[in-house]
Order: C-alpha cells, then sequence, then structure tokens
C-alpha cells in the first residue's frame, strides 16, 4: 500500500473516533446550513403570503363624507378604522403606518365630476409600509378607473376611448427562475457545507498533530512529505465530499417542507442535480482540502488554525454577495474562476437553465490545475523545517 | 555506526551548533551529555535528518544523510524530543501505522508490533487506547514505534524526561538489550546518573561544541576528578571560561 493510502485510511479512523469531528462534519456541517435556509425561506414566503392575504386596516379620516368609496375600498380587503385626531403626528411618531385622509369637498366635486381628491399619509422611509401603501393605492386605482369607465359610459362613450395604450407584461421567467430570486444564497450554503465538513480534520492533522508533538516522529520515517500531505489532503476531501453529500440529501428533504407557494426545491434538487453537482464540486472539494491544510499549518495551536478557517469560511462568500449585488449575465470566464464557476453552474441548475458542458469542462480543470498548484505550494511549506518542529 | 562530522547549525544569530564531532559505534551505549540548550536536540534533528546543517557531514552506517536521507532514516529508530502519540489509536494502532509507514505489510506490521508487545512487556496495554497512558506507558509505546522496523542504528532524546524509578529501569533494560544485539544505541540526556548507569562512551557538548569525548575512566582521569559528575561540572566550567559565545 502507498504511504498516502497508510496516512490517509489513519486520518479517517481517527477522525470517525473524534465526536467533535464527527458533529461537525456528519451532523452541523450538512444540517445547519439547510436549516437555516428553511427558516429563512419560511420567513422571506410566509410574510409575502400572509401580506397579500391579511385584510388591511387603515385609519379613514372623513369617512362619512364618501360612504360608496369606502364600500368598495372595503370590497377589496380593506378595514377602516376610526380617524385620529392628528394624523400627519401619529404617522411620524409611527403609531400609525397608513392614514387615508378624504377631503371635505370630495362629495362636492364627485357629483360636479371633478377630480376629487384623497390623501395618503405615510412614511416613505419605513420599508415595512411600503407594501401596505401599494396596495392602498392600487385599491384606489381600480375603483376610480371603474368609476371614470361607469361616466363615460353614461355619456355614450365606450371605456377604450379613455385607454389608447394597454400593457400586457409577458413574464419569461420559468417558475423555477423566479424561485430562484431567494435560492441566491443556496451554491454558497452548499459550499460552506464543504467547507465545514472538512475544516476540524484539516485542523487536526497539522495544527492539531503538532500542538500534540506526533508531527515530528511522523516526519522521520521514511516517508516524504509529498505522500503525507497527500493522505491528509485525502481524507480532508472526503470528509467534505460526505459533508457535502448529507447537506444535498438534507436540502431535499427541505425541499419538500417549503411553502406551498414556492416551487418545490425537492423537485429540482433531485438525482439529475446531484449527479452533476458532485462532480462540478470534487475538484473545489479538493482545492478546499488543500486550501484549508495549507491555512491550518501555518498555525501553532489547533485554536488559532480555527480562527484562521473560520475566517476562511467567508471567502466563498465573495462570489455570491457579487452576484447578487451586481447581477450580470455569466460570461465564459468566470466559470473558469474557482468558487465563481461552481456557483454559476449550481445556479443555473436551479434555475432551470442550460448548462455548457465547455463551461463546466474549463471550470473543473482550472480548479483542479489551482488544487495542484496549491498542493505545490503547500508541499514547499512542509518541507521547510519550520513545520516539522512542534516547539 | 554514527558519524557525524564538524556540524553546524544557526537559527538567525543564535549559533544552536558549532562544529560537533563525535563517532557512536556499534554494541555500544553512546551518551550525549550536556546541560539544557547546549545543541543536543538540534544535533539529533540534524542527524535524523528532519534539519538540514549549515555545514558538515553525517554518516549512518557509512551513508551520508545530506544525499541518501530516505535510506537513513531507514536504519535508524527514533524516539524524538517530541513524543507524541495519537490518543484516538491504541497503542497497538499506533506502532502499526508507523510500521506501515516504514513499508511493512498488515501482517507484517502486526506480527512484528506482537513481537515488540511481549519484548516491552506491555501486551496488557495493546489494545487501550493511549488516551490517559501515563508517562511510562506513553514512552514505553513511543519506543515501540521507533524500533517497529528493525533498526540497526536507535537514538533517543532525553528517553527518561519523565519517567519514574520503575519506568526508568525498565527503560535501561531495553538500551542494555539492544546493545547486546549489537546495535548502535545514542542516547541524549543533562541527567549524569543516566550516564554513569548506561554508557560506554560519553560525548559531552556545552554552547555548541564537544567539550570532551571518551569512556567514563577517561573523563574522569581528563579532569583529574573521581566522580563523574565532579568530572562533567569541571569539563562544563572549563568550557565556559574557554569564552564561550
Amino acid at each position: 500500500m502507498k504511504p498516502a493510502l497508510v496516512v490517509f485510511v489513519k486520518e479517517c479512523v481517527e477522525s470517525l473516533r473524534d465526536r467533535r469531528v464527527l458533529l461537525n462534519a456528519l451532523v452541523l456541517g450538512p444540517l445547519l446550513t439547510p436549516l437555516l435556509f428553511l427558516v429563512l425561506m419560511h420567513l422571506i414566503v410566509g410574510r409575502e403570503l400572509e401580506k397579500a392575504e391579511k385584510p388591511l386596516p387603515v385609519v379613514v379620516v372623513g369617512a362619512k363624507t364618501a360612504p360608496n368609496f369606502i364600500e368598495a375600498l372595503k370590497q377589496q380587503g380593506m378595514e377602516p378604522r376610526p380617524e385620529v385626531a392628528d394624523p400627519e403626528a401619529a404617522v411620524r411618531e409611527q403609531r400609525l403606518d397608513l392614514v387615508l385622509r378624504i377631503a371635505p369637498k370630495f362629495a362636492d366635486d364627485w357629483r360636479a365630476g371633478r377630480p376629487a381628491q384623497v390623501e395618503l399619509i405615510y412614511d416613505s422611509s419605513r420599508q415595512d409600509v411600503r407594501s401596505e401603501v401599494e396596495r392602498l393605492e392600487s385599491m384606489i386605482q381600480a375603483f376610480s378607473t371603474r368609476s371614470g369607465s361607469l361616466r363615460l359610459l353614461a355619456r355614450g362613450i365606450a371605456p377604450s376611448v379613455a385607454a389608447p395604450i394597454v400593457i400586457a407584461s409577458r413574464d419569461q421567467a420559468t417558475p423555477q427562475a423566479r424561485g430562484a430570486l431567494l435560492l441566491g444564497m443556496l451554491p454558497y450554503f452548499l459550499i460552506l457545507t464543504a467547507l465545514i465538513g472538512g475544516m476540524w480534520l484539516a485542523i487536526d492533522s497539522t495544527a492539531g498533530e503538532r500542538e500534540r508533538q506526533s508531527l515530528e516522529p511522523l516526519l522521520v520515517n521514511p516517508v516524504g512529505r509529498g505522500q503525507v500531505l497527500l493522505g491528509k489532503m485525502l481524507a480532508t476531501a472526503v470528509f467534505s465530499m460526505a459533508s457535502l453529500l448529507l447537506g444535498l440529501l438534507a436540502f431535499f428533504a427541505v425541499g419538500h417542507l417549503l411553502p406551498s407557494d414556492e416551487p418545490g426545491l425537492g423537485l429540482i434538487i433531485g438525482p439529475r442535480f446531484v449527479l452533476i453537482v458532485l462532480p462540478v464540486m470534487v475538484p473545489l472539494v479538493l482545492l478546499i482540502a488543500i486550501a484549508q491544510i495549507w491555512v491550518a499549518s501555518f498555525a501553532k495551536s489547533f485554536r488559532e488554525a480555527q480562527t484562521y478557517l473560520g475566517l476562511a469560511q467567508l471567502v466563498p462568500l465573495i462570489p455570491s454577495v457579487l452576484m447578487m449585488a451586481v447581477p450580470m449575465r455569466p460570461q465564459l470566464w468566470m466559470s473558469a474562476v474557482p468558487l465563481f464557476g461552481q456557483q454559476i453552474t449550481i445556479l443555473r441548475l436551479l434555475r432551470g437553465e442550460a448548462i455548457s458542458a465547455l463551461a463546466i469542462g474549463i471550470g473543473v480543470s482550472v480548479t483542479l490545475a489551482a488544487a495542484a498548484a496549491m498542493f505545490w505550494v503547500t508541499l514547499r511549506l512542509y518541507r521547510s523545517e519550520r513545520v516539522a518542529i512542534s516547539a | 555506526m554514527i558519524e557525524v562530522r564538524d556540524l553546524w547549525k544557526a537559527f538567525g544569530v543564535t549559533q544552536a551548533v558549532a562544529g560537533v564531532s563525535f563517532a557512536a559505534q556499534d554494541g555500544q551505549i553512546t551518551g550525549l551529555l550536556g546541560p539544557n540548550g547546549a545543541g543536543k536536540t538540534t544535533t539529533l534533528r540534524m542527524l535524523y535528518t528532519l534539519m538540514r546543517p549549515d555545514r558538515g557531514r553525517i554518516r549512518v552506517d557509512g551513508i551520508d544523510a545530506a544525499s541518501a536521507p530516505m535510506e537513513v532514516r531507514r536504519r535508524l529508530g527514533v524516539l524524538p524530543d517530541a513524543r507524541g502519540l495519537y490518543k484516538r489509536l491504541s497503542a497497538r494502532e499506533n506502532i502499526e501505522y508507523f510500521a506501515r509507514l516504514q513499508g511493512m505489510n498488515k501482517e507484517q506490521a502486526a506480527a512484528r508490533c506482537t513481537a515488540l508487545l511481549r519484548t516491552l512487556q506491555m501486551e496488557a496495554l495493546a489494545e487501550r487506547r493511549t488516551e490517559g497512558f501515563s508517562q511510562g506507558e506513553r514512552v514505553k509505546t513511543a519506543i515501540a514505534r521507533a524500533l517497529v522496523h528493525d533498526p540497526r542504528n536507535v537514538v533517543l532524546d532525553e528517553p527518561a524526561n519523565g519517567l519514574d524509578v520503575m519506568a526508568n529501569r525498565g527503560l535501561r533494560e531495553v538500551l542494555r538489550s539492544l546493545r547486546a544485539e549489537g546495535r548502535c544505541v545514542l542516547i541524549s540526556t543533562h541527567i549524569m546518573q543516566e550516564v554513569v548507569a548506561l554508557c560506554d562512551h560519553i560525548v559531552i557538548i556545552a554552547f555548541g561544541r564537544v567539550v570532551a569525548d571518551g569512556t567514563p575512566e577517561a573523563l574522569r582521569e581528563q579532569s583529574q576528578q573521581h566522580n563523574l559528575e565532579d568530572a562533567f561540572m569541571k569539563i562544563i566550567g572549563a568550557a565556559a571560561l574557554d569564552g564561550a559565545p
């Protein structure tokens, strides 16, 4: 058996006996992010649904002036509330979200056929009020349009005269793509799962081994440092991959628990998704494993390495945030950038878009090359005297 | 047989080893004696090829350590200064891991491990995880690990560190039997009794240099002291006066 394989087997056996590693790699890592995701989706989707269906309570000032108008709004879901003395002050002090004020001469204007005025009093700097304002506006608009049409009809004019142009929206987004707006974080969560899965083993087999003073005896054996490093990297990658696989299963399960309105995440994360994502992720997992070992090898102790790698978890967030903050068309070169490429592929799968074999091929080869380069860099570090000496 | 010629090593401005030369013969226990910080551990680390000397040559059984480090490592059994075990592995697994890394197959490793456990009288410990081992049990396991490939030369850095009287007595027996088998045994220590009880040949190191080299009797004569401890103190003291760095 090759020495690398001996090292690999020993690292795996030792880690499987470590409750800390097991908990992190095989329980927390794979479950934490899907659960987080589930809670987030429930919050976001649940709130939208709730708002659309719930009656809209609005304080109305001067309701008696326009009983028909109020009746029409009530039918659309508005719930008039008794008026208050100083609505402007109430809104400013955030005691009220939204006030509808009907001008005293509303009835006169209405009867005379002049534009009758209503006022919406709200604070536009408050994010959470915006959707209520929009709902009320569209209710008023609907009533206004309907009344206008009736007036035209009464004068013998077809209402279509007053509507020279009609907009018909034809949204080309697939149902999956609409859901994917919310799924933008999923690629990061998957990569994070892989990161957490390998992290403990990467630390334990480098900084941990040094701290426990077992690295020096190990390196005195007639085995090349490359073989030792390869074994440790493979063990890290296997745990990382196992974590990722469990994470995908968890997302699959979570998909069936999402609010009904969403396109089923469980349908998207099916066998096809897994079959494409796994091979796309293997080179990245190798790169992550060797990068984690490299970082951890600089640390003198387990805790120090933990600090470094904790910060490193934020690195894969960069492409996710970039893509959400600056939406751009995925270019071919992006697929070549490790982390970026994999996230694009996963996003495209989630959106139900076509994936290009060329882009995946480029991504896989560049990431593999990056892993090899990283391995070389780490090997140089391992050949230095600094790493071998414990004290 | 271990030969060291004019070894130099500096860390930054600190000259840790400055021209150390000695030879350790087969069938003898050679003691590298010196106060803490004298350069013993650094010398040994260069010897087992963990560090590269700035200058000088090392030969093990006539093989040059700089040009054939792997071959030298195969011929050396090493108990380094750092002797950590894998605490989630049993004593047997710890020893067998190193056997496999020395190139043995599974059966060879198991057989050799069983034999060693019997020789070192630690069969009762074999299947226990090393977490919770006493200091003596840990050193024993580390020595078994160092001897697993039946090396002709055995290098032990401060083997008696932290051992109680019983464990130390056991260790001496092991070292004497290695000598009886005709191996070259090299130990480093700062404890005089250790040397008196064991060594056929003593190399005293201070300030990175060899200040005395010979049999215990020769050293006593050289310093004109009856007691070896007094001899040691005198020699070290003379070295300090000689213009230590």
